[in-house]
């Protein structure tokens, strides 16, 4: 680690500044000239038909510029959802959801937008409304959709007038190997269990929000959305223009743990500007944006088959995942949850099946973990109830299935490039042993594991400009969500460079500016983007050292770059960068430019890019008066190879680590009816400050075995995975009541119920 | 403009500087300052006065500016967190968060530093425990929180000295 100048180290964050004064720039803070103002008219039904819409009172309010519905959508192709092109901008004949979009009101001010809105009077005709996936699936329940898909070879599927067969299944999924039948059947013990997921809200801070102008047959959009690329894509379809006609900038944004992946607000804002002529803002409220998407809800039954000593001959899995009224980036989430579900263990015989359900309910899409959280935790507790039956410690247990490095997880995948039997032993040693029970205290340990098969689609590009002076401009298409990546790219920009790191500065994501970065999600872009601007940096040094050798007069071959100088040691000479631009431009008037590509070829060629490891432990303490669960020691291993910047990168792991603490312990989005009773920050619980833990650990186990810059893989969501399992066995252990049926969050009056049981 | 309500004349001092403007009466503290002063730093979240993303001082006094009616600025001394900074020199709260890599997304940012100066202003040496109860009321979804109760440590006891 000493060779490097730059990387390792805990610099700075490069947005900090701007962070602390204010200066950060969101999407909300966007104000354009002559901008006018959007609020949604959302639906008040859960499933209904809709029968007619009166705008005409909202229309003549005051200050109102227009109330659009889907039928002023003529010529436009008026739906999005990458996988499944169901999602609808405005509902058409039919509402799926209570809060879906049904009209938008454009006026002078988001006041007298919010007004009019009030105006518009919607006519429905009620449908069955089905909650949750039991329902949806029941013989007999109705079709949520009046299409199906034909799965294809591109990124879209082709939606399809249903056949009348239609059922409420989006996607469906079957993963096995070996012979699991066999496998129960000659095993010692097997061991049963179902976990439910709660239906989450990753709840960033900043709500969703796009500012678009439309005009001279170009729509430029300022967004909150962590996939620039992909929005500019999904627009460019909805109004049949090319990608040259549509940008999408990111500024700052304001939190997104993958829930602003892909579309959300945008085409309601460029429907507005195209509609009216005008730049148009749609900034939803907490609430609202709560209506907007979710993360899938899981309820998995798991049933494991084990030798007497603890090996696992076989794994089942059943895998419902309620998605909600729209497919949305879902059916990729069910196939990650089957990769996701069983661990890093060796499995003889596996038989996953699963399958994503249609429901009444808010769609539901990406969010950290990405499948893995929902899965895992059924997997996990499941391996330790074993444990418990079969008399094992819990980390003996997993030390006799764990998986060797460079064993497959996955047939004809990237083989394990993580040293896990060595993560858990890190794991287990620093979180320790519970205290004994003290009066009204029970403390109990619990700790899980999981991979990942992250990075996503291997397609990232950077350029690096060497300006006139010396310093450098690195361009990627990554979205600074808070994640550190501008800090992280940086840094491998000025190590390559041999430049100051100060003289460094990085763009934000623009799809007119910026090369394509096709996604800032799946832990990649430390690893991808990463090794994109290594290469750019060292194509931009190439470029330089030509230069010279033209101007010297001598071979390329000749020329190196030492301590940011040019030189060649034959002729003993040596030039700044600036100097050897001037000699071969022109004082003042040179530029280098370097450009870095990272696809499926060579080192990026087996997929995943990377297995993300995710490592962590608690001790809880269980208040038997009341059932309150209270985590006292948080402990992660981070498993990310190299840690460009070791302070974020633990950030990263802390962050994601609490937010499975909240999704174990408090979180979890209430439906009564057909209407959801919690979308407010009151009711919807996420942690605070003084939930948190007196003692953390976020050790970070860095072995240089990523495919990334200087031995980088992923991190940032690692953390989450295992937390609903750690956090269920401690809870089990701590009362010694090991369940059938985990209901996660573990609420203060779930524990209680528990506690209750036990005593009659 | 809107003819829904009555406006009024607000006059307040807002960073050190007075300014005269006329507000609707129902219009907000986080409105004022946003979209009339053009001062967009102070965020606004939940609109609950629950997350705390939107804390200004006024009067010396932190309050949830996207609740907090604007008319009620009048004669007021208010500070944000572009105030902070303004002879060029960051605040210690500012330099602590930057140090102690107390942020991520940076949109809880303002309202913690605002909320962590005011903490700063009214408490001799707080406890651990004051300051994260001080704290609760601020939400950060990115951090786990470790790295703000660091930060504000270090702002409270700059050279070093231990709690006790």
């Amino acid at each position: 680690m000493s060779t490097h100048r730059v990387v390792g180290r805990p610099l700075p964050r490069v947005d900090a500044h701007e962070k602390v004064t204010g200066g950060a720039q969101y999407c909300s803070d966007v104000r354009l000239p002559g901008m006018a103002h959007a609020h949604v008219v959302r639906s008040e039904r859960a499933h209904a038909k809709i029968v007619a819409v009166d705008t005409a009172a909202a229309r003549s309010a005051e200050g109102v510029l227009a109330v659009i519905t889907q039928q002023d959508l003529g010529g436009l192709f008026p739906f999005y959802g990458h996988i499944i092109t169901d999602h609808p901008v405005l509902a058409g004949d039919r509402v799926r959801f209570m809060g879906e979009p049904v009209a938008l009101v454009v006026a002078e001010s988001t006041r007298s937008a919010q007004r009019a809105a009030k105006l518009v009077s919607v006519q429905y005709e009620d449908l069955p409304v089905m909650i949750s996936a039991e329902e949806a699936l029941a013989e007999g329940a109705v079709s949520i959709h009046q299409h199906t898909y034909k799965e294809g070879g591109g990124v879209f599927w082709e939606t399809v007038p249903d056949d009348g067969s239609g059922d409420n299944i989006a996607h469906q999924r079957e993963m096995s190997w070996g012979d699991i039948d066999t496998a129960v059947a000659e095993s010692h013990l097997t061991i049963e269990t179902t976990a439910h997921y709660p239906m989450l809200y990753a709840y960033a801070m900043e709500p969703y929000c796009a500012v678009a102008k439309y005009a001279n047959d170009t729509l430029e959009v300022i967004s909150s959305t962590q996939h620039p690329y992909m929005v500019r894509g999904e627009l460019a379809r909805i109004f049949d223009m090319r990608l040259s006609a549509v940008t999408v900038r990111s500024p700052y944004v304001g939190g997104g743990y993958g829930s602003k992946s892909w579309t959300k607000v945008e085409p309601l804002a460029s429907i507005a500007s195209w509609y009216t002529g005008r730049p148009v803002k749609v900034a939803l409220s907490v609430e609202e944006a709560m209506l907007t998407t979710r993360a899938d809800a899981a309820t998995v039954w798991v049933r494991s088959a084990f030798a007497e000593d603890g090996r696992i001959l076989g794994r089942e899995f059943d895998i419902t995942l309620n998605t909600g009224a729209y497919a949305d980036s879902s059916p990729s989430i069910l196939d990650k949850a089957v990769h996701r579900c069983f661990g890093p263990y060796r499995i003889p015989n596996l038989s996953v099946s699963a399958r994503l359900v249609y429901t009444n309910t808010v769609p539901a899409s990406s969010y950290r973990g990405f499948g893995a959280p929902q899965t895992n935790a059924a997997g996990e507790y499941n391996v330790d109830r074993a444990a418990s039956t079969l008399g094992i410690d819990p980390l003996e247990i997993r030390r006799r299935n764990m998986l060797e490095r460079g064993e497959q997880v996955l047939p004809d995948r990237r083989p394990l490039d993580g040293d896990v039997k060595a993560d858990i032993e890190i794991l287990v040693k620093e979180l320790g042993t519970p205290p004994e029970a003290e009066e009204g205290v029970r403390y109990g340990m619990g700790f899980g594991c999981s991979v990942s098969d992250a990075g996503a689609y291997p397609a990232s590009i950077a350029t690096v400009k060497i300006l006139s002076d010396g310093s450098a401009l690195v361009s990627t298409g990554a979205v600074e969500i808070g994640q550190g990546s501008a800090t992280a790219l940086s840094q491998i920009a000025a190590e390559e460079l041999m430049l100051p790191f100060e003289s460094i500065r990085i763009s934000q994501s623009d799809t007119a500016n910026t090369p394509l970065e096709r996604t800032t999600n799946a832990s990649r872009t430390t690893t991808l983007v990463g090794l994109a601007v290594q290469r750019a940096s060292r194509d931009a040094l190439d470029k330089l050292r030509s230069m010279a050798a033209e101007v010297w007069g001598c071979d390329s071959d000749e020329v190196s770059t030492v301590d940011g100088r040019v030189l060649c040691e034959s002729h003993s000479r040596n030039l700044s960068y600036q100097e050897t631009m001037d000699a071969w431009f022109g004082p003042g008037a040179g530029e280098t430019i370097g450009v870095g590509i990272v696809r499926k070829t060579g080192a990026t060629e087996a997929m995943p890019p990377f297995w993300e490891v995710g490592m962590a432990g608690v001790i809880v303490a269980v208040d038997e008066a009341t059932g309150s669960v209270r985590v006292q020691k948080l402990v992660t291993v981070g498993d990310v190879g190299f840690a460009i910047n070791p302070a974020t990168t633990e950030g990263q792991d802390l962050g994601a680590a609490t937010q499975g603490l909240g999704a174990a312990l408090s979180e979890e989005l209430v439906y009564e009816g057909g209407q959801l009773i919690n979308p407010n920050v009151v009711d919807y619980r996420i942690p605070r400050m003084t939930d948190l833990p007196a003692h953390i650990s976020t050790v970070l186990a860095e072995r240089g075995d990523g495919v990334g810059p200087y031995g980088a893989k992923g991190g940032g969501e690692g953390a989450l995975n295992p937390m609903g399992g750690a956090v269920a066995s401690a809870v089990s252990r701590a009362l010694d009541i090991w369940q059938d049926e985990v209901v996660l969050p573990l609420t203060p009056e779930r524990v209680w119920n528990l506690l209750s049981k036990e005593e009659t | 403009m809107s003819s829904y309500a009555a406006r009024r004349s607000v006059t307040a001092r807002v960073n050190g500087q007075l300014f005269t403007q006329e507000i609707d009466v129902f219009s907000t503290l986080a409105e004022l300052l946003r979209d009339e002063l053009g001062l967009s730093g102070t965020k606004v979240s939940c609109e609950l006065q629950v997350c705390g993303a939107c804390s200004v001082l006024v009067d010396d006094h932190p309050v949830s500016a996207c609740s907090f009616l604007a008319v009620d600025c009048d004669g007021a001394r208010i500070r944000t967190i572009e105030g902070l900074a303004a002879s060029g020199c960051l605040h210690p709260v500012q330099q602590a968060f930057i140090d102690q890599f107390a942020l991520q997304c940076g949109f809880c940012t303002p309202g913690f530093v605002m909320m962590s100066v005011a903490l700063l202003e009214s408490t001799d040496s707080p406890s651990r425990d004051e300051l994260m109860e001080y704290l609760d009321g601020n939400m950060c979804r990115c951090t786990g929180y470790r790295s703000i109760v660091e930060a504000v440590e270090a702002a409270l006891r700059p050279n070093g000295e231990d709690e006790e």
